[in-house]
């Protein structure tokens, strides 16, 4: 071959080795965000992680003032903002799982119908739509007609959140069965009703359940909707109408007041456990059932 | 005839999304109508003004449109030069072992974290930061937003592009390695070109979600309602003055707060059609 | 085993007891050694999982890209061993093109023609790139087919037309050796024809080794032909000599249709 001008070989490894080394540190060094957040919440939050935080609710300002005053502990809990968790995301669980099980299975069999693609990309649509702005599509048609904060509010706007997720993966989860299985149980002479519940939803009972799991992990943190919505109490709230308080909305309030600020890290603390439980739920859920 | 009803059920079921966009738009549009036939379409979006006091109150939204806009694309930035070496260590270096899995799956836990959370460690860990490099003398800004943001997007482009450029197939690399190419080189000439487009579509994507933030940003960002001009100066994004404010407004505050949610939502969901668009012409070539 | 005719030249390519793993204690190839002449075509032919893409591979240093293979022996190119070399130098040598086309769907022909150049960051002018576009495209008889349309991508092309591409491309950093695996293998039979064609008429320049799994392939175009069976190398000669009095067995029994 003739020698051609050309950059030298020597130069292109080292260009090679050189940017191979970035990719890795740059890569590294995105992972430890993580790590520092973590650091910081348990680094914070693990003094003030008792019994109390679970059985006790939010103490008022005064007393807090009161407490730190005489150098004691912060007094109460987190109790009022973790049963209203627990209610505004049960609600919105059990508003989304059937309209998100049934418009899934909708679409996993009529994929190509115009109708399909339409509630298709409106879907995605509003899986897009920042949950600030469905906080005030919640309060429009919750809060204003009710005329108050209520529960119930914030649930409607958690279940636009989580709606698209579950309707998505049990669409995905539902393609990717075989077809034979619907075809065996219908020619069995079952109904259709029947072989969906009986044999499709079991059958795809790892992925559905996995979307679902990931989709309250989701809104569990979710403050912004709240904030519209739930507004926040200082007691514990089992009325769906009244307005309510969230593990998140307190670490809000929190934030606020310098007399109880010490509770943002146990209370995110809380928050994070849950949050990585619930994922790390759906990566073995995920694996198990593995189609 | 059960059959036949549970397939009704289903159409149902699936006419409820349209139901629920429709709703939602006229919602929007039935909120903002007050501020919109107050000052107009055009002037309130160009207009800087933001003053709730009652003798004078007079709304306009540009000064969140161009903090949000700032924000967004300054994090955008700063997570590229994050996520795409990621998005290259688990879609082409190291795809497919046991440690690329491991940085997926830390990555992908900044995704788990709820932007409250984000807000406090940049409050509490970033802020003295900003404050000692001198950019912001109480630490907050359009730098410190941008910088929380950039880190909450990095999973979402980072775990898109990887998959696109994993599956860029092995027989046109080869072709290329054969050719006496080195690795950077295939990437660069082969690797990236392919799977371009859908590296696109995730940043867009990733653009479309940091426009929307609001809790990490609203902590972070400094409250004022001026138009920011640099990296140090302080604002607000439509998230955030949304947030602040909504509590106690009514009449035409409220009206205009939901005029700057409806323009939040018309951005976002172009954005996120754009992407859409991006990745369907993709796959049909 | 070997009964090619010396013709005095020294052998291009010689490998010595070369051997290919996958897996620790398994050889894919097996002590594998032959001289290979210059301008000649080498049929590698034998079933399925023989070894024989295992041992092309080997030669350009292709499995390097895969951290488990390991390869011993020497593989010696123009006197120099390829195990030694830089595989990038290993590549201008040694060409290859793959069982499926593979032209580069981001880029238009003509820069599919230079992408060794390109890649390689070989600066060339205006010029010189369009003569080694117009050799190259000549030389696979692709010329007259798409000069007027080499600003397009190459996806439009028939499968015949894009592995003559992909030959062209592999020809413009003029190697000396083309290693070819399996290049007919998933066209019809009037490209495969053209093909063969061309390759006869390619060795007058370049020395070629052909992995098929087509043993009339080749008989057909090559002039000495290696038969491996489980990584061994069962037979290296001439091929007429091979097809119509096999010196091993096992040859025979492939030959005529025993196993697949």
């Amino acid at each position: 071959m003739t020698e051609r001008k050309q950059t030298s070989i020597s130069y292109r490894n080292g260009k090679n080795k050189l940017i191979y080394i970035l990719v890795c540190t740059l890569s590294f060094l995105s992972m430890l965000p993580l790590f520092f957040i973590i650091w910081e919440v348990i680094s914070k939050g693990y003094k003030n992680f008792n019994l109390q935080l679970f059985t006790e609710v939010t103490p008022s300002s005064m007393d807090a003032m009161l407490s730190r005053a005489n150098n004691g502990p912060i007094p109460g809990g987190i109790l009022n903002g973790i049963t209203g968790s627990i209610l505004i995301v049960g609600v919105a669980i059990l508003l989304t799982i059937p309209l998100g099980l049934l418009i899934g299975i909708y679409l996993s069999e009529n994929s190509q119908k115009r109708f399909a693609k339409l509630v298709s990309y409106l879907t995605d649509l509003l899986q897009g739509i920042p949950s600030i702005v469905i906080g005030i599509i919640a309060y429009a048609w919750v809060v204003k007609p009710f005329g108050g904060y209520s529960a119930l509010a914030g649930s409607v706007a958690l279940t636009i959140m989580m709606l698209p997720m579950v309707v998505r993966s049990t669409e995905e989860t539902l393609k990717m069965l075989p077809r034979s299985y619907k075809e065996a149980g219908l020619a069995l002479g079952s109904s259709y009703i029947n072989v969906v519940f009986k044999i499709l939803i079991p059958s795809g009972f790892g992925g559905i359940f996995t979307g679902i799991l990931l989709s309250i992990s989701r809104v569990m943190g979710e403050t912004a909707p709240l904030m519209l919505t739930a507004l926040g109490a200082t007691i514990v709230n089992w009325n769906v109408m009244h307005p309510t308080s969230a593990m998140p909305l307190l670490i809000w309030d929190f934030y606020n007041d310098p007399n109880l600020v010490d509770l943002i890290w146990s209370t995110s603390l809380l928050l994070l456990i849950i949050i990585f439980l619930l994922n790390w739920l759906a990566k073995i859920v995920a694996r198990k059932w593995k189609i | 005839m059960k059959d036949k009803l549970f397939k009704l059920l289903l159409f149902v079921a699936s006419a409820s999304v349209l139901l629920l966009t429709a709703g939602i738009i006229y919602a929007l549009i039935g909120g903002a109508s007050q501020a919109f036939g107050e000052y107009g379409f055009w002037g309130f979006i160009t207009n800087s003004e933001w003053d709730p006091r009652s003798a004078t109150e007079e709304y306009g939204a540009l000064s969140f449109i161009v903090g949000t806009l700032f924000t967004a694309f300054f994090a955008l930035l700063i997570c590229l030069l994050f996520s795409l070496p990621v998005a290259l260590f688990n879609g082409e270096y190291f795809k497919g072992t046991k440690i690329s899995s491991f940085v997926g799956s830390i990555v992908g836990l900044l995704a788990g974290i709820p932007s409250i959370v984000y807000g406090l460690w940049g409050f509490y860990m970033l802020r003295p930061l900003t404050i000692e490099l001198g950019i912001n003398a109480q630490g907050f800004g359009i730098f410190t937003a941008s910088i929380v943001l950039a880190i909450m997007i990095i999973p979402y482009a980072s775990s898109l592009s990887s998959e696109f450029l994993s599956m860029v197939p092995n027989n046109l690399k080869e072709g290329a390695y054969s050719l006496g190419a080195t690795r950077i080189e295939v990437i660069q000439h082969i690797s990236l070109p392919v799977a371009g487009s859908g590296i696109v579509a995730s940043y867009i994507l990733a653009l479309g979600r940091a426009l929307g933030e609001t809790m990490a940003v609203t902590m972070l960002i400094g409250n004022t309602n001026n138009i920011p001009k640099g990296l140090a100066d302080t604002g607000n994004t439509m998230a955030s003055i949304i947030a602040n404010q909504f509590g106690e407004s009514d009449g035409i505050k409220l009206s205009s707060l939901i005029a700057i949610g409806l323009l939040l939502f018309i951005i976002t969901a172009i954005i996120n059609l754009i992407a859409k668009l991006i990745v369907k012409h993709m796959s049909r070539a | 085993m070997e009964n090619i005719e010396d013709t005095g030249r020294e052998p291009i390519l010689k490998l010595n007891s070369v051997s290919v793993s996958y897996v620790a204690g398994k050889n894919a190839v097996n002590e594998v050694s032959a001289n290979i002449y210059p301008n000649t075509i080498t049929g590698i032919m034998g079933p399925s999982g023989c070894g024989k893409s295992t041992l092309l591979r080997a030669i350009n240093r292709m499995h390097d890209l895969y951290p488990n293979v390991k390869t011993t022996g020497e593989i010696f190119l123009k006197g120099k061993n390829v195990l030694q070399m830089n595989p990038m130098e290993v590549r201008r040598l040694a060409g290859m093109v793959f069982q499926q086309p593979n032209p580069f769907p981001t880029m238009s022909i003509y820069d599919n023609v230079l992408a060794g150049y390109s890649l390689n960051g070989i600066r060339l002018s205006k010029k010189e790139k369009d003569d080694i576009v117009e050799q190259s495209l000549i030389s696979v008889a692709l010329w007259d087919e798409v000069k007027e349309v080499m600003s397009k991508r190459g996806s439009f092309l028939s499968g015949g037309q894009q592995q003559r591409l992909c030959i062209a491309r592999t020809l413009a950093l003029m190697p000396e050796v083309l290693l070819m695996d399996e290049p007919t293998s998933a066209l019809d039979p009037i490209s495969t024809n053209k093909i063969e064609e061309l390759l006869l008429d390619l060795k007058k320049k370049y020395t070629i080794l052909i992995v098929t799994h087509n043993m009339s392939q080749a008989a057909r175009i090559s002039d000495n032909s290696m038969f491996m069976y489980l990584g061994d190398l069962i037979e290296y000669g001439n091929t007429r000599q091979m097809f119509t009095k096999p010196k091993n067995k096992k040859t025979e029994e492939y030959l005529t249709g025993v196993f697949g």
